[in-house]
């Protein structure tokens, strides 16, 4: 086990940059000095505890809030506000309006932003609903539905656009355990096929290494980079494998300072985990280790990784 | 012996679950049973027995005068229809009312629709609505009839006043509840300012508004009949409260009666053909509203 220095290979340029991002409300600080690149087919998951301002960046990245200082850019061009190039699927089921069925749920936003007529937005709906597995379900009106099929029919509308970037505000995190697990394999299962851009925020910390392949961890009050971390090697099947649970182990222990008391019996892990927690980049101490003693976007930072 | 109570560990086992078989459906209860479960069948029971209770009290009055009797009343009423006095006095009410009702709507949805996408609109509706809400409609009339002349101008103008303060009132403490997400995802698709009100806000609204709606209605027809009942005829062309009116001067209480009973009909009958309906292809099918 060792670190590597990986660099992304030359030409390729991020698709959504946040460049010093700093957001306020009022006179609180929600997060302070942001920065991270998404690149095209990212999974790039925003993951720290409540008051980390992880949503506000994403809402920052929809451009429902205007940063205070910085800027994010998709393609190069400066987020001035909300568009159909980037998808929002939110937390609440009230996303959904009641009063359309869930084809027409699917088909308003094709419809608004006059992209396609009705007959190709109705078809377009339809495939994306059976893609989620909806299926005979596209005449149904939202109240009807289990809040999965809710998410379901949010992820489908969203994905009908074919955004840049899809951006999940915590999409699952009103659901319960089991359909939670059902709805991140799916997720998993749709991005295999498409290759979609995904910037997902989330508080679980399982949750971030199972959907993300790359994962910002954000320090609260006010929310500053902690780490940038790869998980491009879980899935669900190895949420109960050693170094998954090692890798848990280390983000715990990068939020919260100490790793969780474990007792004996969880021997290899610990040790993983202590292993891991030495061989962290920069010095503990400060609050931004991997950042502290560089400028924010000198490129050499930004591009050093720590791969497992 | 240890004091703390352990459950016993017991077998485990593993079963194979069957569909559920269907229950047979239970056979149909008595039609009395049947009936009263049927809203309009209680609602016309409850009607009957005031109508029995009326003819009663009528009786024992005995006083034509002071209180004719529901059967009199209805015979009023029905040779009102058949003659066509009344018909015609209830249609010269209704062209007037509907001429304020649309006004009204409009006005009111132009205010709201301004409040709902501008801050000084917002202001400009919170002003105007703490002002005018409290003022009765009626109070305004010797006013209209100063500047609108006795006439319909004078009618329509009241009867806006009264429809339109509640329905901007309720259509904006809808708009003001219409929850947050829904807004951010309707500007997600680029919405903003009027297609943004008219895609997201108003049918999100729509219980607020279909109630301001009702609210509006009443308030107009009881400022309609009350503005009738002041200066009552345009031109020999009375409505429904100069009906009742006359009738009073000529002592004929059974047609005041009758005229009455034609004003609690067409509010029985707007509610029940035209709110209920398009609560229940709306809101009620959305899941807006129980």
């Amino acid at each position: 086990m060792s670190f590597q220095v990986v660099r992304p290979p030359v030409g390729v340029a991020p698709l959504l940059k946040a460049e010093g991002v700093s957001l306020e409300y009022g006179a609180t600080r929600a997060t302070h000095d942001v920065s991270f690149d998404v690149y095209r087919g990212d999974r790039f998951v925003l993951l720290g505890p409540s008051g980390c301002g992880k949503s506000s960046l994403l809402k920052a990245a929809a451009g429902f809030i205007k940063p205070s200082a910085g800027r994010i850019s998709i393609d190069g061009k400066t987020v001035e506000g909300p568009g159909p190039d980037r998808i929002v699927v939110f937390q609440e089921f009230d996303q959904l309006p009641p009063w359309k069925t869930v084809k027409e749920n699917v088909m308003f936003p094709l419809l608004m932003t006059k992209r396609l007529n009705k007959r190709e937005a109705a078809e377009r709906a339809m495939h994306w609903i059976a893609k989620v597995g909806l299926g005979g379900f596209e005449n149904a009106h939202p109240h009807t539905l289990s809040g999965g099929m809710k998410q379901r029919v949010a992820i489908a509308r969203a994905l009908a656009m074919q955004p840049e970037v899809l951006l999940m505000d915590e999409p699952f995190a009103a659901l319960d355990a089991l359909t939670r697990r059902n709805m991140q394999e799916e997720l998993g299962r749709l991005w295999e096929e498409l290759r979609f851009t995904l910037l997902f925020v989330t508080h679980s910390i399982e949750e971030a290494l199972v959907v993300g392949n790359r994962i910002l961890l954000l320090s609260p009050h006010p929310g500053q980079v902690r780490a940038e971390l790869n998980s491009h090697q879980f899935g669900l099947h190895s949420a109960g494998s050693e170094e998954f649970q090692a890798a848990a182990q280390r983000i715990h222990g990068l939020l919260f300072g100490t790793a969780p008391s474990r007792d004996a019996s969880a021997g290899p892990a610990a040790t993983a985990a202590s292993l891991l927690d030495r061989h962290r980049i920069g010095a503990p101490a400060t609050p931004s280790p991997d950042r502290g003693d560089a400028p924010p976007a000198s490129a050499a930072d930004r591009d050093r990784s720590a791969t497992l | 012996m240890s004091l703390v109570l352990d459950p016993p560990i017991r077998q485990e086992y593993e079963y194979v679950t069957k569909p559920a078989a269907l229950r047979p459906a239970d056979a149909a209860p008595p039609l009395a049973q049947r009936a009263w479960r049927q809203a309009w069948v209680r609602k016309t029971v409850i009607l009957l027995v005031l109508a029995v209770v009326w003819e009663l009290v009528a009786r024992w009055q005995n006083n034509d005068l002071l209180l004719p009797g529901f059967l009199q009343t209805a015979q009023a009423f029905a040779d009102g229809i058949i003659n066509g006095e009344l018909l015609d006095r209830v249609r010269i009410s209704l062209a007037v009312l509907l001429q304020g009702y649309v006004a009204g709507i409009i006005a009111a949805f132009v205010l709201t629709a301004l409040a709902a996408s501008t801050r000084i609109g917002r202001d400009l509706l919170e002003t105007l609505t703490s002002m005018f809400n409290p003022l009765p409609a009626i109070a305004l009339l010797p006013l209209a009839l100063l500047w609108f002349g006795l006439g319909k101008g004078s009618l329509i103008f009241v009867i806006v006043h009264a429809v339109l303060w509640p329905l901007a009132l309720g259509a904006y403490a809808g708009f003001q509840s219409v929850p947050e997400t829904l807004r951010m995802a309707g500007r997600n698709y680029g919405l903003s300012g009027l297609r943004l009100v008219l895609h997201i806000l108003v049918p999100a609204a729509l219980p607020s508004i279909l109630s301001g709606l009702k609210i509006g209605w009443a308030f107009a027809w009881r400022t309609l009949i009350a503005a009738e009942l002041v200066f009552g005829t345009t031109a020999g062309q009375g409505g429904l409260g100069w009906y009742i009116f006359q009738n009073r001067n000529e002592l004929y209480t059974d047609k005041v009666f009758a005229g009455l009973a034609a004003v609690i009909l067409i509010g029985l009958l707007v509610e029940n053909v035209v709110f209920r309906p398009l609560e229940t292809l709306t809101i009620r099918r959305w899941g807006m509203q129980r």
